[in-house]
This record gives C-alpha cells, sequence and structure tokens, in this order.
C-alpha cells in the first residue's frame, strides 16, 4: 500500500469515528463539545513547529512564529475555556442541597 | 527518538482526542474529556521537539519556545478573564486563529517545497489556504457580531449574491491557477481573496444564526488541519483534523436542527428574506407597563410561575437576583421552573452555563419540549431579558427570519411579565408581537435593578 493511500485510509476512518461519536449529543452540551472540538484542532501547532523547523528564509520563520502564536492561542485557550464551562456544571449538581451557598 | 516510538506516541495521542470527542459528549464524563483532550494535545506538541529534526535539537529552538510561551499566556489568560457571557465570541476567535495558523503551515510548506510539491500535495495546500483563509476571517466577523462591534443584523448589500458569486470564482481560478502553474504571487491572491470570500460568506448570516456558522466554520478548520496534515505527511493531524471536521460537522447539523433550521437556509437566508425593518419602524403602539409592586402582586398570588432567562439575564448579571427571587417564591410555596430555550443565550447550553454559575438548581431547569405544554396551566411567565425565544413570529409569520424555529409557548399562560431594558427588539431585530398582548406586563430597566425590587417588594408583602 502506497503512503498516500494508507494516509487516504486514516482520513475515510477517522470521518466515520468523528461521525459515530457525537451522533448523540444533548443540547446543553453543544457549546462545550464545539469549544473542546475547537481546542483539538489547535494541534496544528505541531505542523506549525514543523515548518518552523524547515523555514530556511526568513519569510518563511516569520510565518511559521505567527502560525506557532495563533496554534498555541487556540489550543491552550480553547481547553481552558472549555474547563471553564464544565466546570460550572460540576458545581451545579453538588449545590443542589445547600441552596443558601452563595 | 526513534520513528516507531514517535509513530506509537502519536497514536497515543490521537486516541485521546477521540476519547476527549466522546466524552465530551456526555454531562458525566465531559470535564475529563477534555483533560484527556488537553492530555492528548500536550503529548502531541511535546513528541514532535524530539522527532521533527530526526533527534537533533530543532532549528530556531529559542524563538520557537518564545512563540510558544507567548500563546500560552495569551490563550490562558484571554480563556480565564473572559466573562462567561462572552464566551461565545471567544471561541469563535480560538477557531479563526486556528484556522489562520493552518493556512500560514499550508503556505510556509508550499514555498519550501517549491517545484517539488506533488500535484496532490499543492492540491492539498491550496485546500487549506482556502478554507483556513475563510475560517479566519469569517469567524473575526462572527466575532465581531457577537461582541456587538457592528451590527447584528443580516448585511444585505445591493448585488451581494453577484458580488460573492464572483469573489467565489475569484478564489477558484486563482486556486486552479496556483494548482497548475505554481508561483508564490497567485497563493498570495488566493489567499487574499479567500479572506474577503470568508468575509462575505459570513456577513449576511443574522444574529440568531451565528452560532451555527461557528459550529461551520470549527468543521472546517479540523479539515484544514487534516489537509495540511496531508502535506507534512504527519497522521496525527489528518486523524485529530478529520476527527474534529466529522464531529463538528454532526454538531452543527444538531445544532440547525434544535434551532429549527436548515443548514442552507441559515446560510443562504439573507439572499431571499429581504430586511425585515418595514414592520419595526417604530411606530408607537400601546403597550400595558407596570411598576415592580404590580409584578409583585402578580407572582404572590401565581401557583405556578415560569422563569424564561435570556441573554439580557446574562448581560445584567441577574442570575444570582433571579435565584433568590425564585428562591423566595419556592418558600411562599410557589412553584417554579426555569424554561430553557436550547439557543437561550449566544449558544446551544450557553444558559446553562450561566445559570449553572449561580448555583440554580439542576432539577428546576426545565428544556423547552418539557415545559411547552405546561403553560396553559402555569399562572405567571417571567421572561427575564429574552425576546426571539418567545417571540410568537416564529410560528405565525412565514416571512420572519425566525420563522420555524421552535419557541417557548409563553403566549399560552394566564399572565405574561417582560423585564426588558426598551422597547428594542431582540438579537435577530425582529418586532415581538407578544409585548403589545393584553395579558403582558412589561416592567422597564436592568434586569438586576427590576429584579431587586420586585424581591423587596415581594418581601413585603
Amino acid at each position: 500500500m502506497s503512503n498516500s493511500l494508507a494516509l487516504l485510509s486514516i482520513f475515510i476512518l477517522a470521518v466515520f469515528v468523528g461521525f459515530e461519536v457525537v451522533s448523540k449529543v444533548s443540547t446543553t452540551l453543544h457549546t462545550p463539545l464545539m469549544s473542546g472540538a475547537n481546542a483539538i484542532h489547535g494541534v496544528i501547532l505541531v505542523g506549525a513547529i514543523i515548518v518552523a523547523d524547515h523555514a530556511s528564509t526568513t519569510l518563511e520563520l516569520v510565518l511559521a512564529i505567527i502560525a506557532i502564536v495563533l496554534a498555541t492561542i487556540n489550543m491552550v485557550g480553547g481547553f481552558v475555556v472549555t474547563d471553564r464551562m464544565l466546570e460550572m456544571f460540576k458545581g451545579k449538581k453538588r449545590n443542589t442541597d445547600s441552596e443558601d451557598k452563595k | 527518538m526513534n520513528r516507531d516510538i514517535y509513530d506509537l506516541l502519536g497514536l497515543l495521542a490521537a486516541v485521546c482526542f477521540v476519547l476527549a470527542l466522546k466524552g465530551l459528549s456526555s454531562p458525566k464524563s465531559a470535564r475529563r474529556g477534555n483533560l484527556i483532550g488537553a492530555v492528548g494535545a500536550t503529548l502531541a506538541t511535546v513528541i514532535v521537539f524530539f522527532y521533527a529534526n530526526d533527534g537533533r535539537a530543532l532549528n530556531h529552538l529559542p524563538i520557537i519556545l518564545a512563540a510558544i510561551t507567548f500563546g500560552l499566556l495569551v490563550g490562558t489568560i484571554a480563556a480565564r478573564r473572559v466573562q462567561m457571557t462572552q464566551m461565545p465570541q471567544l471561541v469563535a476567535l480560538f477557531n479563526g486563529v486556528g484556522g489562520g495558523a493552518a493556512a500560514l503551515v499550508a503556505i510556509v510548506e508550499y514555498l519550501k517545497l517549491g517545484d517539488k510539491a506533488t500535484t496532490a500535495e499543492v492540491i492539498a495546500t491550496i485546500f487549506t489556504v482556502i478554507v483556513g483563509c475563510v475560517s479566519f476571517s469569517g469567524s473575526v466577523v462572527t466575532f465581531l457580531k457577537l461582541q456587538e462591534l457592528m451590527t447584528t443584523r443580516p448585511v444585505v448589500f445591493p448585488f451581494g449574491r453577484a458580488v460573492i458569486a464572483l469573489t467565489l470564482a475569484g478564489v477558484l481560478i486563482s486556486g486552479g491557477f496556483v494548482v497548475a502553474n505554481g508561483g508564490s504571487t497567485p497563493l498570495l491572491i488566493n489567499a487574499l481573496l479567500s479572506l474577503l470570500f470568508g468575509i462575505l460568506f459570513v456577513l449576511p448570516v443574522g444574529g440568531a444564526d451565528v452560532p451555527i456558522v461557528i459550529s461551520l466554520l470549527n468543521a472546517f478548520t479540523g479539515l484544514t488541519v487534516a489537509a495540511s496534515g496531508y502535506v507534512l505527511q504527519t497522521t496525527l493531524l489528518i486523524v485529530a483534523g478529520t476527527l474534529v471536521g466529522a464531529s463538528g460537522t454532526i454538531l452543527t447539523r444538531l445544532m440547525a436542527k434544535a434551532m429549527g433550521r436548515s443548514l442552507f437556509g441559515t446560510l443562504f437566508g439573507a439572499f431571499t428574506a429581504k430586511a425585515q425593518s418595514a414592520n419595526d419602524s417604530g411606530e408607537s403602539r400601546p403597550v400595558k407597563s407596570g411598576s415592580a409592586d404590580d409584578v409583585a402582586i402578580l407572582l404572590n398570588y401565581a401557583q405556578r410561575v415560569a422563569i424564561v432567562p435570556g441573554f439580557g439575564l446574562a448581560v445584567a448579571q441577574a442570575q444570582h437576583t433571579v435565584r433568590e427571587l425564585a428562591d423566595l417564591l419556592t418558600a411562599k410555596g410557589i412553584d417554579v421552573a426555569y424554561g430553557i430555550h436550547p439557543v437561550a443565550g449566544r449558544m446551544p447550553g450557553h444558559m446553562n452555563v450561566l445559570l449553572a454559575e449561580a448555583n440554580v438548581p439542576y432539577e428546576q431547569l426545565v428544556e423547552m419540549d418539557e415545559i411547552n405544554p405546561t403553560f396553559p396551566q402555569t399562572d405567571v411567565v417571567l421572561i427575564v431579558g429574552a425576546n426571539d425565544v418567545v417571540n410568537p413570529a416564529a410560528k405565525t409569520s412565514p416571512g420572519s427570519p425566525i420563522y420555524g424555529m421552535p419557541i417557548l409557548d409563553v403566549g399560552l399562560a394566564a399572565n405574561v411579565i417582560f423585564l426588558k431594558r426598551s422597547m428594542r427588539p431582540g438579537f435577530a431585530g425582529i418586532e415581538n408581537e407578544l409585548l403589545y398582548d393584553t395579558k403582558t406586563t412589561l416592567l422597564f430597566g436592568d434586569a438586576k435593578e427590576s429584579l431587586t425590587k420586585v424581591v423587596s417588594a415581594l418581601k413585603g408583602l
């Protein structure tokens, strides 16, 4: 199997995994799920680091460094903000009985 | 690092991403899921330092580390500092910068490969540049809309359809030219046209539909990451990007369904629906406005009260006051429930997050489908800073931009109280007939101040 074909197989299989994994989600979780998925594509940071390493001209390096900054913001910010949202959900279950806590 | 070990660790990171998405789909495991995703992303980032340059230290290592540190600080501070009410636009912005990063990665790799690039690689590059740029500029426009730095209404300009079609044609032709002939100037033109197309693509989308567009752009960014993974021959990027692309597409459809919109209608609705401004030209029609005391009396003699919170509640930071009111009513033996529209706030689930922040008991939050049949038995519906989600135009006027969206049938209750700042229409910019109904009482003012007044009036009764 050629390399391209192997990558294509991986792509197609990942499409199905992606479809399956989120087929039933309550509306409550739509926003955190979107935000979490958003953080995951911040992994383009890996690609940005690879091209920064390859960079041979100043232009290439500058563009790659900008890409690194943007990708890191996407990844780190995404996970942190998702965690903040989900923290709220955890809090509410614990406080069901003690309503006076403020 | 040995290539096999690297690939195995990369596989581990990919498994983390699958588990993260799986975890995020269910309330119990959501937080853990997010954490697993973060672990996977960290792992993926760390191993590339040991592998990318065949085990030797990376070229330009100090500046790479500095850039990561800077991004880390900006991302963390932004995510920590943001008000929960402004969270949707932050997510949009994070998505946009991710798309921008993917486009830049593809451009650098293209410059690097030069003539050595295969046709398949150039096609993947062009795809990444186009979609990444669209995602970037489109997300910036959604940010501006949500932040209300620009109008939230659909922006329709003369010959809009033709301009968009021409821009799209330009994007495709310049992209095709790069595939056929190569060159960096055509690629630059292609990128600029794609940025323009992203702006034109999002401008006509009405405020209420913006979350769907963010979700769609999120899926787009995932696909660009997958495509750049192909160019860089990095399996992990292909898997992670495809996962996000596929799950994001499903999520976009789920969201559109929750709002009762077709995806197509959302994206191209602005072409067909003419501006609705004709009937909200502000001619003054009689409304019944009341005082905090009137509202308190209505509530005091009710047996069943439903509270419908909207974005206005969040803006006024009135979550805690509304809970105080609900507790007071419960103490008087009145049955209280919150009616949560799926898209109350600015995104599906946004209102649940905001109310959870104020420790509102989970079992009082009732979803739309469950609360709608109870409205005929409800004495008073208290609408706090919501408008579009209770607008009967969604059912009665086919020409309205929100026509078809499921709404909370508050009109079936015996009394309706609106807490509003002014007569200004809601986020979607549409007049609400319910405001003029005889059973409706309006209490004007800041939601928090009004609620505080109602609470003290109620205590005095």
